[in-house]
């Protein structure tokens, strides 16, 4: 009973890590539809965040608080930087801007290298996020993890309430539905793409701060997250969050369940044969955005 | 018509993510044309070796830093006046972390540039792929990093450990604390498995239990599920494997589940000072490695190392056990060459058995035999200021088994 709570404890904080590297995605690849490859470097931008802010500031919980909303405008610079220089001339190119991200990947990369050196670099967790909290029982659960967890659910809740409430939400549904329409009513379609930039890529900059506590900052570890993050995109179904939000924690639960009574390895192969099962039954993933538009 | 851009998109996403997969995998083949046997160039004033390491990719972290320890000793070998009255021209070819770039790098260094030895290598990998190379080129290869022994070629000395100078001592040690049982948490390649499989039939025959043994893929981050595993095992100790970024992973979850070293002590076999420094002593204070030396090894001839390494390399850079190795295979081989009289394969090999040298781990000695070092074995603790410091060690260089004849519970392994 304890092992499996605590499975299941582990599969939603698995979850809440790919929902939080997918969920920038979401906005600029299912929102917007652009295959955005250099979306990890931005998480590792969010990341090295931390490592200089610790620097500057000398306490390790107050320094990655500081990190969230300041990870969040770096990554979100460089990804309106981005938009702004690159993507908006490729907008009707989905494989030249696979490359041309790729390549600014690479140049992000090398980047971190230059800056901030080849190995990897460590931070500091405050002492509340190196701890557990027991529930009952053999059973604790990590604090960094419920933070993540915590984290994640903050960041759902902001970008709904985003694009549900804001006018800057209406305009970027009203651009995603139906870019011509919106465009003829007057909406600045070039500037909401560019804010919509910001936001999904200042997503994958606080993704980057969550990670921290959990794995090694590095300038290549987002590669290892990209494909993930894709993944839970593209099985969610494209244009839609909530899609992405159940896709995550239901593949996070499997992985661990699963790798509880075999192996890794096992766990992840099973997970890659359910999507690739699933994508048979519903190419379009879970949930699909209906419009009349007929692009 | 959208569910059509969206299923165009998902397969492009698709072939992306394969892309992506199959890209880390190399498909070039290394093709070795049989030779008679390599030729030595000793014209000139100068004798030339190889080193082979990987310059690029991701085994450029721990490889670089190797390379820069077998050119401290070049150095210092040549203002001391060279080997036979000829000064050493390294000449330094990047392995690329891709197994058959290996090979055809050392090829090109036997047969173009005539090399009197090559110095490098550390995934065993990239060994195996380089072996059938010296063998049929009858030229040497000083391997400078732990491995898992059952390997014994004529052409290559092993300057870093043996099973037996590692793993068998690092288990000696946790038995000797009243440790009865072991979880076994490691990467998923060669090291590993062979590592573990010498550890269970050590567990089998000292009464040790082996509570589990998990593998996870190469630079995996998430350890959650392992962890709890080890938790729910209730194991008295863990014998760590890994390699590379999972540690960092694999750490900082050990800690967050409430596992301590004064409970549950970690031994691993891959963390050295430089891997310290970028996992975080907070997730590693107190926890045990085993090595054959450190940077805090007592003794004239290593302050002397790490002076020098640190006055060429910068102050904040620390030394290790792979690096040392590599500083002492070349310092060897300069001793075998003068033993000789000759810079001729088969004379060195020759001269080689029972060649010492004073290194910073202390006195080593060749064992002609096997072509591998007599090595002491140290346990370590990390020190909250991220060097690790002795906690045990064997006493005297140990001799090197590579097919542990010497241990009865060993045999059917090899």
């Amino acid at each position: 009973m304890t092992v499996l709570v605590g499975q299941l404890f582990t599969g939603v904080s698995i979850g809440a890590v790919l929902l939080l590297i997918a969920l920038g995605l979401s906005l600029t690849f299912g929102q917007m539809g652009v295959i955005n490859m250099a979306h990890g470097e931005f998480i590792m931008a969010g990341a090295y965040t931390v490592y200089v802010l610790q620097g500057a500031i000398a306490g390790a919980g107050v320094s990655l608080l500081v990190a969230l909303p300041v990870a969040f405008l770096v990554a979100g610079a460089l990804g309106a930087a981005l938009e702004y220089l690159l993507i908006r001339r490729l907008y009707a190119r989905p494989l030249d801007t696979l490359l041309v991200t790729w390549g600014v990947s690479l140049i992000l990369q090398q980047l971190a290298r230059d800056i901030f050196g080849a190995p990897n670099v460590q931070t500091r967790a405050p002492d509340w996020l190196t701890g557990n909290v027991p529930v009952f029982g053999d059973l604790t659960l990590s604090t960094n993890r419920l933070f993540i967890l915590g984290l994640a659910i903050l960041a759902v809740a902001g970008l709904t309430l985003v694009l549900r409430l804001t006018p800057l939400g209406r305009r970027i549904r009203a651009v995603v539905q139906n870019r011509d329409l919106a465009e003829v009513s007057g909406i600045p379609t070039g500037r909401v793409d560019r804010l919509t930039f910001f936001i999904g890529s200042g997503l994958a900059g606080v993704a980057g701060v969550a990670l921290t506590l959990l794995g090694p900052i590095g300038p290549t570890m987002g590669t290892n997250l990209i494909i993930d993050a894709f993944l839970v995109v593209v099985v969610g179904g494209i244009g839609t969050l909530k899609g992405g939000v159940i896709v995550a924690f239901v593949l996070g639960t499997l992985q661990s369940l699963v790798e509880y009574t075999t192996t890794l390895s096992v766990a992840k192969v099973v997970v890659f044969v359910a999507i690739v099962g699933f994508l048979q039954w519903r190419p379009q993933g879970l949930f699909t955005l209906r419009t009349r538009s007929l692009a | 018509m959208l569910a059509d851009h969206g299923r165009r998109r998902t397969a492009l996403a698709l072939v992306l993510a394969t892309t992506l997969a199959l890209a880390g995998c190399g498909s070039k083949t290394g093709q070795n044309a049989s030779a008679v046997g390599a030729s030595v160039d000793t014209s000139g004033d100068a004798v030339k070796v190889g080193l082979l390491n990987s310059l690029s990719g991701t085994m450029a972290i721990s490889e670089v830093t190797v390379r820069d320890a077998i050119l401290l000793a070049v150095e210092e070998i040549n203002a001391a006046g060279g080997v036979l009255g000829k000064k050493i021209e390294p000449i330094s070819e990047d392995g690329a972390s891709d197994w058959p770039t290996f090979a055809e790098k050392a090829e090109k260094l036997i047969k173009e540039n005539a090399v009197a030895a090559v110095f490098g290598c550390w995934t065993s990998a990239s060994r195996k792929a380089v072996k059938p190379v010296f063998e049929e080129n009858k030229s040497l290869l000083f391997y400078p990093v732990q491995y898992e022994g059952l390997e014994q070629s004529p052409y290559i000395f092993y300057t870093g450990a043996t099973t037996n100078q590692q793993i068998v001592p690092g288990l000696d040690y946790l038995k000797s604390q009243g440790k009865t049982s072991v979880y076994l948490v490691g990467s998923d390649y060669v090291f590993p498995r062979t590592a573990n499989k010498i550890i269970k039939a050590y567990a089998e025959a000292n009464g040790m239990k082996v509570l589990g043994e998990d593998y996870a893929p190469l630079g995996s981050t998430e350890f959650g599920t392992i962890v709890n595993k080890v938790k729910a095992a209730k194991a008295a100790a863990v014998f760590n494997t890994l390699n590379g970024d999972s540690n960092v992973a694999f750490f900082k979850e050990y800690k967050s589940a409430g596992l301590t070293a004064a409970g549950t002590p970690v031994v691993s076999v891959s963390i050295a000072e430089e891997e310290v420094k970028s996992i975080g002593t907070q997730y590693l204070a107190d926890q045990l490695t085993a090595w054959n030396y450190y940077q805090t090894t007592p003794g004239a001839a290593n302050q002397k190392f790490v002076a020098a390494y640190k006055a060429k390399y910068g102050a904040d850079k620390p030394t290790s056990d792979p690096m040392e190795a590599a500083y002492v295979s070349v310092h060897l081989w300069k001793a075998m060459v003068e033993k000789a009289g000759s810079f001729e394969v088969e004379k060195v090999k020759a001269a080689a058995d029972g060649v010492t040298y004073d290194a910073p781990e202390g006195l080593v000695t060749v064992d002609g035999a096997t072509q591998h070092i007599h090595k002491t074995a140290r346990i370590g603790k990390v020190g909250p200021d991220g060097l690790i410091t002795e906690v045990w060690n064997s006493g005297a260089p140990l001799k090197p088994d590579p097919y542990l004849k010497g241990y009865p519970w060993a045999t059917g392994l090899s």
